[in-house]
């Protein structure tokens, strides 16, 4: 039983560090590689739990996490930006040093405020719920440094990552979630297809700071 | 036999299906008011079939009122859409293809929102709100303008942050009523975390109802987490204007005060009123001060709703059964007049082919009769007597005095400086030398003129059911 958690710790920690790594690249592909990475850990970590814990039904959590994230969605994006041939480059607000350094902070964060305030809940519980804090933090922080439209739909989806690892941390959580992820993934793409289109046809770029020149009272 | 709040849910999602395959946007108006009034009917019909309390749905005294709102206000929105779409194709801002999308989108949001509003399920209303939320990105988009895309994408951004932050809410309420109610769906149900809300971890029940804050803050509209709100209301089609501010805000609303009773039900945890009067406040006095500068009609009232939506947050914080009654009160007041607004600021846009306040003056020259009828809505909104919302303003400010004598100079504060604002943009509207152009308005006066009614009627005499009604809703908010 023990081992069970440990797999399923080292699955969550393993995550954590894509979600370290999505802050540190350059490039977009490098990008959209790393959260690729991230989704296939997340598919195996739900995959893991459906296993050890015997719900069958998460299984097929795993394998939206890993066809749609981790195959379909990054070979569209990336399609989309060669496509494009613009913006290969990460954009950033802020260094990767600074970027870093407050995406470990937030890590000690989310333990603190956890391990803290769940003293009451099972330990592994605890932990894996810290893990997945952390996650959902580190891709609302890629939202917020990375200017980029394609990085901020990867940081939104990183976030959902943490969602969905949270929400198997959570046992015996009804199939209620996995309806509503299942939703959250088919229009994430449906979204992600209607914006980057619609943002390419009027501004020629993926890039919000075009899109922030166009404030309402200042026209 | 079916339940009332079957029909509630099942007749907009039907009616979408339908409207999908309908090319022609005439028969489509139609049957979107068909719709919308066949739920408004079984909306009122809920009114008098009995409470019910299952598995996955629920409807008490508190929920039935927001249940009635909304199929009211989604009814006259129709109403008015179908006249306004109409224009808006003559004069070719919307291509003609995307009117039966626009038609079953306006009833696949209505019908999420209900979703929302009968779910005896954590998870269940979760999925409700952020399907409205996706629709209505769609709808801001719609006109596919920089602008209209900006604010969809600003909207989009901003709501599925919140949104997130909720889940990551539930997730916490779903661990703490796991010990007391066992894995599976009884630790998602309201009923049923609602009874066992004394025996559940404090620590967890905090942080939780901190994320549901933010997370369901974000929809509400409450500052700092309302850069999303004037956007999406000036950019989309005014009828989705009249629906974001009457509707979707209080469906958002709704959630949040679910997990206030939730928290309440455990004295160790935090109390969740102070929390809700600091951000009842700042929102209230920051969007009051924020009105003086905004040059586009829409932005305008969007802030507005921000304000009122800080006055209701306050309200609730307060709590106890007469600031909560007067809170209930005022956001159906709220509902009413704000969506009238946004009904009259469709007619003048289309009048003066602009929503800039530079361009539209001396209404009362040009067209009489909308300058009356827009002078009322503002009137009403501003809190003056005869009309609701006074009735409602003066309730909340009463109660605050009779408790805290000093904290009811706040509010009071920020509601003299946003009536400064209202009453400045009136004047500079209805009178002075007419400029720009001045159309004709073909959009149907009657849903304009039918709220007004209700408000005014509301602020004059209350009828002593509604206010039982209301009451009991009050109490069972605690």
């Amino acid at each position: 039983m023990n081992q069970a958690y440990e797999i399923s710790h080292l699955l969550s920690g393993a995550m954590l560090v894509t979600s370290f790594a999505l802050l540190y690249q350059q490039r977009v592909a490098a990008v959209l590689n790393a959260f690729a990475a991230q989704s296939i850990v997340l598919a195996l970590a739900v995959a893991w739990a459906a296993w050890s814990s015997n719900r069958p039904d998460l299984f097929i959590t795993a394998l939206i996490a890993f066809t749609l994230k981790g195959i379909v969605i990054p070979v569209a994006l990336r399609r989309t930006v060669t496509r494009l041939g613009i913006h290969r480059e990460v954009e950033k607000v802020v260094g990767v040093g600074a970027a870093l350094l407050v995406g470990l902070a937030l890590t000690g964060l989310a333990q603190a405020l956890v391990v803290k305030v769940a003293s009451g809940t099972a330990s592994h519980a605890r932990e894996e719920l810290a893990l997945a804090l952390a996650i959902i933090l580190l891709g609302f922080l890629m939202m917020i440094v990375r200017r980029n439209a394609v990085t901020q739909i990867v940081g939104f989806m990183s976030m959902e990552n943490g969602l969905i690892l949270a929400a198997t941390g959570a046992r015996g959580m009804p199939l209620v979630v996995e309806v509503s992820v299942a939703f959250s993934v088919l229009i994430a793409l449906f979204v992600f297809a209607v914006f980057v289109f619609r943002i390419r046809e009027r501004f020629d770029t993926v890039d919000i700071e075009a899109l922030d020149r166009m404030r309402g009272d200042r026209r | 036999m079916i339940h009332a709040y079957q029909l509630v849910v099942l007749a907009p999602y039907a009616a979408a299906l339908v409207l999908v395959a309908i090319p022609g946007y005439r028969v489509g108006a139609v049957l979107n008011v068909l719709a919308s009034a066949a739920t408004l009917a079984a909306g009122l019909w809920l009114m008098v079939s009995q409470g019910v309390v299952g598995e996955y749905a629920i409807v008490d005294e508190f929920n039935v009122v927001f249940i009635v709102i909304n199929t009211l206000v989604g009814f006259t929105t129709a109403l008015f859409s179908a006249s306004y779409i109409g224009h808006e194709i003559e004069t070719g801002r919307l291509p003609p293809g995307f009117v039966r999308f626009y038609h079953a989108m306006f009833q696949a949001m209505m019908g999420s929102m209900n979703v929302a509003l009968v779910a005896n399920n954590i998870g269940v209303m979760w999925v409700g709100l952020e399907l409205a939320t996706l629709i209505t990105v769609v709808m801001v988009g719609l006109y596919r303008t920089p602008q209209a895309i900006e604010a969809a994408w600003k909207y989009f951004i901003l709501a599925s942050v919140g949104i997130s932050l909720a889940f990551f809410g539930t997730i916490l309420i779903y661990l703490a009523g796991q010990p007391a109610l066992g894995e599976g769906v009884p630790a998602m149900t309201w009923s049923l975390l609602q009874a066992a809300a004394a025996q559940m971890d404090p620590a967890i029940l905090d942080l939780a109802f901190i994320f549901l804050l933010i997370g369901y803050g974000t929809k509400v509209g409450l500052a700092p987490l309302h850069a999303w709100l004037p956007d999406a209301h000036a950019e989309g089609p005014t009828p989705i204007s009249a629906v974001l501010s009457g509707l979707l805000l209080n469906v958002a609303l709704y959630a949040l005060l679910r997990f206030k009773m939730l928290v309440a039900g455990q004295p160790a945890a935090l109390d969740p009123g102070p929390v809700m009067i600091v951000m009842g406040l700042v929102s209230l006095i920051f969007a009051a001060f924020m009105l003086y500068q905004r040059r586009d009609i829409k932005r305008f009232f969007a802030y507005s709703s921000i304000e009122h939506m800080g006055l209701i947050v306050f309200a609730f914080g307060m709590g106890g059964p007469l600031a909560n009654f007067a809170g209930l009160l005022h956001m159906a007041m709220h509902s009413l007049t704000k969506s009238g607004i946004f009904f009259a600021v469709g007619h003048i846009a289309q009048a003066k082919g602009t929503q800039r306040f530079a361009d539209i003056k001396g209404l009362s020259v040009t067209h009489p009769r909308l300058a009356v009828a827009f002078a009322l809505a503002v009137i009403a909104i501003a809190g003056l007597p005869p009309f609701g919302v006074f009735t409602s303003e003066f309730l909340i400010l009463t109660t605050t005095f009779a408790r805290e004598p000093w904290l009811a100079l706040l509010p009071a504060f920020g509601l003299l400086i946003g009536f400064g604002a209202l009453l400045l943009r009136l004047q500079g509207t209805i009178f002075g030398e007419p400029v720009g152009p001045a159309h004709r308005v073909d959009a149907s006066s009657v849903p304009l003129v039918l709220h007004l009614l209700l408000v005014l009627a509301a602020g004059i005499f209350l009828p002593p059911a509604l206010v039982a009604w209301f009451q009991r809703a009050a109490e069972l908010l605690g």
